[in-house]
Order: C-alpha cells, then sequence, then structure tokens
C-alpha cells in the first residue's frame, strides 16, 4: 500500500474507468482488493479484457499472472464479451431433478452452442448457475435478468426465438480494445 | 502454513516413527524429521527452501489415535507423537494417487528427455506402479518452446506449483501462476501468453531446476539428457532462514 | 446504552407507527420477486391511493416461507404474526383492488391460504422469528421488534468471558455443516493474545438447493449484524466481513443497506451503542466458487487470491485472515445469537436433543408439495418434515429418497423416515445435516443419475489444488457416467469404491473428503439401482 507509487494512466478516455478505479481507491489500492475490482471492471464493462486487467494490475501492483490466475478461477468472471440477450439456466439440485438438464439439451440442439458459449453472431449467450435461488420454480431460467419458471424446452426456445434483434449495442458491450 | 521463523527457544520433542524413537525440534515438519533420521517418505511438490504447498497428497502418513491421515509436509511434529509412513493402506493410496496423476495428462516416458531423471517416474517405480489401471483423461495440451532457452510441455505438468512458488519466493519476478480451475489448471506466465513474449522473466532458469517432471526442460537437449541441477534452493533457504 | 434506553428507542420506534392497524405485507425476498412480487406491491400502493385506508399501512417484508405459492401476501395486525392474520397465495397485480377492498370486509375466499396447516403450526421460530415480519430496509422496523437488545444486553450487562459461558451453556453447534460447538470455537478465540482479530460470516451458501442463508439476509439482515457484533465483543475482535456469494444480489442490497443504517444509528463502528466498544463489518463478494464456503479458501478470496484451502491445522481460530486470529461462523449460527443472549443459553439448551440445541432452518425443494423456508426443532421426524409440513409427494407419486447435505451429503430413503434430525443421527445414516438444503425426490429419480449429479458438480468446483479431488472426481464421473449409461461393468464399480475410499481419505479439504458421500450412500440403501445398470439396463 505504498502511496509513493505512481497510478497508472486510465487506459482510455471511457467513463466507466473512473467507477474502477473508485473502487480500487476505496480499498486504498491494497492487493487484496483485487477480487472487489475485478467485479467493478465486469459490472462496467460486462467481461475482462486483457487491456483491464494489465490496468488493475498496475494500479495494484500485481504480478500479471496472478491478476489472470484469479480471474480465469472464479466462474462469474468472463474473458469473452457476452451476447446481447443471456439465458440462464438453474442447474441447482431442484431443477436438476425437475429436469434443467433437457433444457440444457434443447439449447444445445436449437443453437449449437454449449453452456458458456455465445452464438456467433454475437446474439445469445447460453449460461448454467448453480441454484438461482427459485428452487419452488423449477426448472428456473433467466432471460436477460427475468426469472422465469416452470418452463418446458418449447416454451424456452419460443421466448428466446422471439427475444428482439438486432438492436442497438449495449453499454456492457464494447468492443474489445487492444491498446496497452 | 506461514514460513518457519526461527524462534529462540525452540523446544526438542521426541517420539516415534515407524518403531523408532528419534527427537526433533518443534517447529519441523514430519517430513523434515523423516528425511534427517532417513525414513524414505514420497512426495512430489515438498522442496526444501520453498513455502508448504500440500496438494500432492504422497506423503500422508498415519498418526496414532487420529482417524484421518495427515500430510507429513504441512504438520508439525509434537511430543509423543507416534507417526507411521509405510503402511499397506499408505502404499495402496500412494500407488493409486500416482496413476491418477499419470491418467490426468500425458506422460509418455520413452520419448521425454528428463527420461531416468524424473522425479515421477522415480516416484512410480519405488512405490510399484507398473500399470495404469485407470482411464486416461485424453486432454491433449499445447507445448510451448516460445522461449530462447527453455520449453513448457503442459502434458507432463502435475500442477505441483514448484515453478510458481520458485520464481515467486526466490527469484521474485512471479512470471508464473496458475490459471483455471481443477483438472483444467495450467500454469502460465504473465497472461497466459507465450513464454517467449513475457516482460517479467528473468530467464534464470530456477523453475526448470526445480520441475519435478519433464514439463519444464531446456531446449536443445534430446531424450533422457535434462538432469535437474536444485544445488542453489537449500543455500538459499538457509540464507533466507538466518536472515 | 442499556437495555432500558434500547427500550425507550423502541417504543418511540413503534409510537411512530401507533396509527396502524393493520399491515399488509408483501413478501419481498427473491423467490416471490421472482415469481412476481414486485408488481402486486406496486397495485397495492396504487390501489391504496385510489381506495385510501389510514389504518392501514403496506410493507415489502422478508420469506414468509411457503415459497412455492409466491408471491404471498398477509393482512395481519401491527406485531403479529401470519397465524393471526389472513395469508394470500399466488397473488396477482389484478387481485388488488379486491384485496383492498376486503380490508372492510370479509376475506377474499377464492386467494386464501390457511395458515393453521401444519406447514405453519409445526415450525418453531428462533433463526426465522421476524422473517416475514419486518421490513429488512427499516432499521426502525429491527428495533421495535426486538432488534440489538441481545448485543445491548451483552455490552451494558456481561463480560466477554461471561458472554462465551452462556453461549456454551446454550450448546448451538455451528449451522455450516459441520457442528462444531460455537461457544468453545469462540472460547479458542478468545484465549488467543489480545491484537488484532476478525469476525467473519460465511454467507456463500454454495450448496445447490439450499437457501436458507439468503433468506435470513434478505428477509432480518440486522439480526446477523448483532450476532456479529456479540461474537466480536464476546472474542476481543474489531473488524468483521461478511463473505455472500455474488449471486445473491438481493442478499447483498439488504445487508450494505443494514450495515450503512446500523453504523448511523451507532450499532456499528468506533462506540457500539455508547460504549468503548468498536467494530464495524464490511462486505466481501465471491465470485461463483464453491470451494469458497471451505473456512481456509474463503480467507484466501478475502484477500484476493484464489480461492484454495491450506492444510489446517493452523486453524483460523489461531492464523487466520492475514496470519490473524479469526472466528468464521455461519449465517444461521450468527443469527441464533441474538436470541440466546436476550433469552438465556438455558432457554436455548432446552430445545432440540442432546447433542442438538435449538432449531434447525430447512430449505424444502424438489418433489414436494410445500417447496420453501421451514425452521423446526432440532429432534424433528424426518417424516414430519416431509409428510406433514412439506406436506408430501405431489402427483401421487411414492416418495424414494430425501437428500440433505448437498454435494457432502447422502440419500436417505424411506426407511429411516422415523429419524429425528440431528447432527449425530444424520451422520450415522450414511448422511450430513449440512447447511439444511432437503431434496426430496420421488420413484421417477434414479440414484445413479443423482450421484453423477452431484460428482459433476464436486469436479467443477474442485479448486485443482490436491491431486486425489482434481483427478480422483473427474475419474469418478466418468465411472459414474458408464454405470449410467448402463455400459459399465463389475470392475468399474469396484474401482468406483476403490476412488471414493481414496478421495475421502486423502484429499485436503472438506470439498474432496466429502465428495464421494453421495455415491457411497446411494450404493448403501440403493445398490440395486447400480446393479441393474451393470446387467445392462439402460433406463435413465
Ligand atoms: C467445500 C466446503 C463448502 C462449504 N460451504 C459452506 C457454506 O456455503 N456456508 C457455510 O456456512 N459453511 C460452509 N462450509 C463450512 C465452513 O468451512 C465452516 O466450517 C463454517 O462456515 C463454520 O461455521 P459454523 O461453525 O457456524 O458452522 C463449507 C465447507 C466446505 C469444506
Ligand atoms: S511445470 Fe513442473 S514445476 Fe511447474 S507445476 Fe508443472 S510439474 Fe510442477
Ligand atoms: S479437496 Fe478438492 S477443493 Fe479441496 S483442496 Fe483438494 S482439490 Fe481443492
Ligand atoms: S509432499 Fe506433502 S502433499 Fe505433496
Amino acid at each position: 500500500m505504498s502511496l509513493e507509487r505512481a497510478k497508472p494512466p486510465l487506459p482510455d478516455e471511457d467513463k466507466r474507468w473512473k467507477l474502477v478505479n473508485a473502487t480500487m481507491r476505496r480499498n486504498g489500492y491494497a492487493d487484496h482488493a483485487l477480487i472487489e475490482t475485478l467485479h467493478s471492471v465486469q459490472d462496467a464493462f460486462g467481461f475482462l479484457d486483457e487491456t483491464s486487467l494489465h490496468f488493475v494490475a498496475a494500479s495494484l501492483d500485481l504480478p500479471l499472472s496472478k491478476v489472470y490466475g484469479v480471474a480465469t478461477f472464479y466462474h462469474l468472471f468472463t474473458l469473452k464479451p457476452k451476447g446481447r440477450h443471456s439465458c440462464v439456466v438453474c442447474t441447482g439440485t431442484a431443477c436438476y431433478i425437475k429436469g434443467a438438464n433437457a433444457l440444457v439439451e434443447g439449447l444445445r440442439e436449437r443453437y449449437a452452442i454449449n453452456p458458456g458459449e455465445t452464438t456467433e453472431d454475437g446474439h445469445l449467450s447460453v449460461l448454467t448457475a448453480r441454484c438461482v435461488g427459485a428452487c419452488g420454480l423449477a426448472p428456473a431460467v433467466v432471460i436477460d435478468g427475468e426469472v422465469l419458471g416452470r418452463l418446458d424446452t418449447p416454451d424456452l426456445i419460443e421466448r428466446l426465438d422471439t427475444l428482439p434483434d438486432p438492436e442497438p449495442t449495449p453499454a456492457s458491450h464494447r468492443p474489445p480494445t487492444t491498446s496497452h | 502454513m506461514p514460513p518457519a521463523t526461527p524462534q529462540p527457544n525452540v523446544r526438542v520433542v521426541t517420539l516415534r516413527i515407524d518403531g523408532r524413537d528419534v527427537s526433533a525440534r518443534e517447529d519441523e515438519t514430519i517430513l523434515e524429521v523423516c528425511r534427517e533420521n532417513r525414513i524414505e517418505v514420497p512426495s512430489l511438490c515438498q522442496l526444501d527452501g520453498l513455502s508448504v504447498w500440500g496438494g500432492c497428497r504422497l506423503c500422508m502418513v498415519e498418526l496414532a489415535g487420529q482417524g484421518r491421515l495427515f500430510a507429513a509436509c504441512a504438520t508439525r511434529v509434537a511430543e509423543g507423537m507416534e507417526v507411521s509412513t509405510n503402511t499397506e493402506r499408505l502404499r495402496h493410496y500412494r500407488r493409486l494417487i500416482l496413476e491418477l496423476l499419470f491418467a490426468e495428462r500425458n506422460h509418455v516416458c520413452s520419448v521425454c528427455v528428463s527420461n531416468g531423471h524424473c522425479e515421477l517416474q522415480a516416484l512410480a517405480q519405488r512405490c510399484g506402479v507398473d500399470h495404469v489401471r485407470l482411464p486416461y483423461r485424453q486432454a491433449r495440451y499445447p507445448v510451448d518452446s516460445s522461449h530462447e532457452m527453455f520449453r513448457l510441455d503442459h502434458n507432463r505438468c502435475v500442477l505441483c506449483t514448484r515453478c510458481v512458488r520458485v520464481c515467486d519466493e526466490i527469484e521474485g519476478a512471479h512470471t508464473w501462476d496458475v490459471m483455471g480451475r481443477g483438472s483444467d489448471c495450467l500454469v502460465i506466465t504473465d497472461m497466459a501468453q507465450p513464454w517467449g513474449a513475457s516482460g517479467t522473466c528473468t530467464s534464470c532458469g530456477k523453475c526448470v531446476q526445480v520441475c519435478p517432471t519433464g514439463a519444464l526442460v531446456k531446449q536443445g537437449t534430446s531424450v533422457g539428457e535434462m538432469v535437474k541441477d536444485q544445488h542453489f534452493l537449500p543455500i538459499l533457504a538457509r540464507r533466507r532462514h538466518l536472515a | 446504552m442499556n437495555l432500558d434506553d434500547l427500550d425507550d428507542l423502541a417504543s418511540e420506534f413503534r409510537n411512530a407507527e401507533r396509527d396502524v392497524e393493520r399491515e399488509l405485507r408483501v413478501c419481498m425476498a427473491a423467490s416471490c420477486q421472482s415469481s412476481g412480487a414486485r408488481p402486486v406491491f406496486d397495485s397495492l400502493e396504487a390501489q391504496l391511493k385510489t381506495d385510501p385506508h389510514p389504518g392501514c399501512r403496506l410493507k415489502g417484508v422478508g420469506c414468509m416461507g411457503l415459497c412455492s405459492a409466491g408471491p404471498l401476501v398477509a393482512i395481519t395486525p401491527p406485531e403479529a404474526g401470519i397465524e393471526e392474520g389472513l395469508l394470500y397465495r399466488e397473488v396477482k397485480p389484478e387481485d388488488a383492488p379486491e384485496l383492498v377492498a376486503s380490508l372492510d370486509g370479509p376475506p377474499v375466499e377464492h386467494l386464501r391460504c390457511p395458515t393453521d396447516q401444519p406447514f405453519f403450526a409445526r415450525q418453531q421460530r428462533i433463526v426465522l422469528e421476524q422473517c416475514g415480519r419486518i421490513d429488512p430496509d427499516s432499521f426502525e422496523d429491527a428495533v421495535a421488534h426486538g432488534g440489538y437488545a441481545g448485543l445491548v444486553r451483552a455490552l451494558s450487562e456481561l463480560t466477554p468471558a461471561e458472554v462465551l459461558r452462556e453461549l456454551t451453556a446454550s450448546g448451538l453447534r455451528g449451522r455450516g455443516g459441520g457442528g462444531y460447538p460455537t461457544g468453545l470455537k469462540w472460547s479458542t478465540i478468545a484465549k488467543m493474545p489480545a491484537g488484532q482479530k476478525y469476525v467473519i460470516c460465511n454467507a456463500d451458501e454454495g450448496d445447490p438447493g439450499a437457501f436458507m442463508d439468503r433468506a435470513v439476509l434478505e428477509s432480518d439482515p440486522h439480526r446477523v449484524l448483532e450476532g456479529m457484533a456479540i461474537a466480536a465483543y464476546a472474542v476481543g475482535a474489531n473488524k468483521g466481513y461478511v463473505y455472500v456469494r455474488a449471486e445473491y444480489p438481493l442478499a447483498v442490497e439488504r445487508l450494505t443497506t443494514a450495515i450503512r443504517k446500523a453504523r448511523r444509528a451507532g450499532f456499528l463502528g468506533g462506540r457500539v451503542a455508547d460504549t468503548q466498544f468498536a467494530f464495524d463489518i464490511e462486505i466481501r463478494l465471491g465470485a461463483g466458487a464453491f470451494v469458497c464456503g471451505e473456512e481456509t479458501a474463503l480467507m484466501a478470496s478475502i484477500q484476493g487470491l484464489r480461492g484454495q484451502p491450506r492444510p489446517r491445522p493452523p486453524y483460523p481460530a489461531e492464523s487466520g485472515l492475514w496470519g490473524c486470529p479469526t472466528l468464521i461462523n455461519n449465517v444461521e449460527t450468527f443469527a441464533n445469537v441474538p436470541a440466546i443472549l436476550r433469552r438465556g443459553g438455558d432457554w436455548f439448551a432446552s430445545i432440540g436433543t442432546q447433542g442438538s440445541k435449538g432449531t434447525k432452518v430447512f430449505a424444502l425443494a424438489g418433489a414436494i408439495v410445500n417447496t420453501g423456508l421451514i425452521e423446526v426443532p432440532m429432534g424433528t421426524r424426518l417424516r414430519d418434515i416431509i409428510e406433514v409440513i412439506g406436506g408430501g409427494i405431489p402427483g401421487g407419486r411414492a416418495f424414494k429418497a430425501v437428500q440433505t447435505g448437498g454435494p457432502s451429503g447422502g440419500c436417505i430413503p424411506a426407511e429411516h423416515l422415523d429419524t429425528p434430525v440431528d447432527y449425530d443421527s444424520l451422520k450415522s445414516l450414511g448422511a450430513i445435516m449440512g447447511s439444511g438444503g432437503m431434496i426430496v425426490m420421488d420413484e421417477t429419480s434414479s440414484m445413479v443419475d443423482v450421484a453423477r449429479f452431484f460428482m459433476e458438480f464436486c469436479m467443477t468446483e474442485s479448486c485443482g489444488k490436491c491431486v486425489p479431488c482434481r483427478a480422483g472426481t473427474w475419474q469418478m464421473h466418468a465411472l459414474l457416467d458408464k454405470i449410467a449409461k448402463a455400459e459399465a461393468c463389475r470392475a468399474d464399480l469396484e474401482l468406483l469404491e476403490t476412488l471414493c475410499d481414496l478421495v475421502s481419505a486423502t484429499s485436503l479439504c472438506g470439498l474432496g473428503q466429502t465428495a464421494p458421500n453421495p455415491v457411497l450412500s446411494t450404493l448403501r440403501y440403493f445398490r440395486d439401482e447400480y446393479e441393474a445398470k451393470l446387467q445392462g439396463d439402460p433406463t435413465p
């Protein structure tokens, strides 16, 4: 936590870096603020790219490999941009008992992607989660943040097929920058 | 466990290991005391001079009166302790753990530059692993030859993190770390870029010397030629200890 | 501040509400919100504007328990439990006019959910005492309902040693799974030399199918803060962390609000309740790693590292966060503490069984009529929980097994349903109490499949540090997959059992040590299903 250390300049003009900086400042730029900081990068930009990891490492004075090791350990962090829509299938025990696997299979068949992947056109990301806390509504699916319960595969696919597209690129979908 | 700091008054304790009475400083680990007394306990992730990791689980021993097993490298001795290091149960577990390691990646000894000088191979011979009953995981990993002096072959890595620890604790570069989770863990340099492109690697080669297998080797060695030299470690360890 | 001062404060808060004759409570916990509680609340609010009822207060509350019937709305006298009022189930926004009109007339029968049913009548609430009654975002509501009385009693009337004695007398055991005696754990840390010490609340709740801790944090966050502050006073700590999984945004939000308000009211910070005692709490977020529920991994994560466990000893009590003595307890453990301080350790010890005191919160899910959250005295029979409180199995199907303890636990078959639920009896059945998730399975569930499901969970959650767990769970999962697909031979089953023994005996942390449990318990009670698979029965 040396006060002397010069902080690296912000990677670019993007205002969202200020949010990231605020998190680090609140934690006194201590090395243990790494996970909090990665959360704030992901909240601001939607994912962690190389530029942001370099910036965080330099700001907190941490080795690059350590930052990368932490970013890849935790499943909530993603190093790839997400699709414009997201569909999270809950695979907690209650949902599993009530057929979450069939939903995952159905999505694989329809969109040719596995959980954790995004369709090539960037339209949809399919994810799984360990218990979204809607066990009473099992099997539960979260589409763009909205929890939907007791869906079967045809219902789900119909909902996903009717999601609006194309739409303006949302804030969380920053094109990956390569400058560093 | 924090690195042992020299204490002004460390007590000396006596304990029994495999039926032999031995004495030890109370800040020593069971494994250290075994080594002093030439009692061989298999180990892979532990290396004198580096911090304790406790990941390979080959050094598990039995303690009288305790239901569970203990990792000798991570357990301090205590007065009156009764340790068994070589029971049938422990030998059985060690064989299985080694089999798990062989099946996890791809260790083809006959074409490895470390053939004959590999700790994994030596352990397998010592513990009597002559064949692997478990199915192979069959995951293929890349080989990184981008560094002008060294080469990294993930297929021969046992994830002992010796390279990570020596680079951080002795060389102070922290070029290495581990990414991912579970069997998909990989050792990485910087941001998982090619080793040759690393901006922090000092090319000191310590990671290569401490790597127990043929995962980290010198470029240009051929089958069976890669002999590792870890003499710098105990010396450095002692110096650090005294500092 | 002493108890009288707190009482004055509480009456002041109650007085501010003295015009309220009835409360219209809408459950705003995560489960009801996902079945649409927010629009119900909004339309009730709008309706109360067009059809005003001055004596009636609309209030968002926490979990009322019967999640499967959500969104739930209760109309009760203030200060009363839902048993004394009316409960409405599956309420829709368009029901608002009818509900508001019913405030002056007869109840809306077609929405009613009886509260004299065993689901409510058979519970005993200590931890969930105020869940579903108070507004979780209101500090005043918490204090008006007895919040912080335990802390104020501890600070103004008891020495730390006396608090420890009270805790030890209560017989409280850790609710995070292990069941370690809480009084003993606290005493160990209290005995460590004075200096920097920490208190951590483990709110990682990673078991898939468990949502007890989330409900407590979303419904009554001040109770957890109060429990932590009492612990800090007893062990001599001045800094606390709540480690919450990031998958619980609502819990994080309410906890953040609660900390801010407790600080402003002087119940956290430099001079807690006007005494010399200083204690503050910070929130740390997880990031999707089950292993971070393990205490040494959790501490690594708070320190910004990969969440990998380390060998114990040294235990956190001796060397925890940044090498300092650290107390780690589960959310529910802390939530029991205020009641123990308010009503005494002996009172608590009078509830439950010989070895397991007090109550336990369970999350019922799976093939059961009433899914939701319940709290029952330790020693309640499994049969009562499932058939009476839970309402049995829907669809006329037969009960097959109940899974407790998540990926570290086991499946209990019908012949053991008369077992009283406590730490020791569940353990003797090859299951564990765990944190309180209870998944009921009916005859359509394949037990081999269940074992494979949990093994897959452990495999993807293995941190990768130690070989038996990292490589062993992969092998066991492959074998279970082979068995489930009816492609395995007897040697495969034997190999599976050999690996179970290895992984539980040699893994570094609890995740690996308990990963074989679901396999072992299904093998113990449902071996015939494995045998059928070996004979080539491909039915799933
Ligand atoms: C893999 C693993 C996961 C765990 N997850 C949790 C958890 O989610 N919540 C929890 O309170 N305890 C969890 N525990 C138990 C904790 O390590 C610890 O024992 C507990 O928080 C202690 O609190 P208690 O004494 O109040 O039970 C877990 C343990 C292991 C080995
Ligand atoms: S590269 Fe070698 S030293 Fe590094 S973790 Fe792998 S086996 Fe161990
Ligand atoms: S048992 Fe599994 S989770 Fe625990 S340390 Fe070993 S690899 Fe990691
Ligand atoms: S040498 Fe002890 S665990 Fe590896």
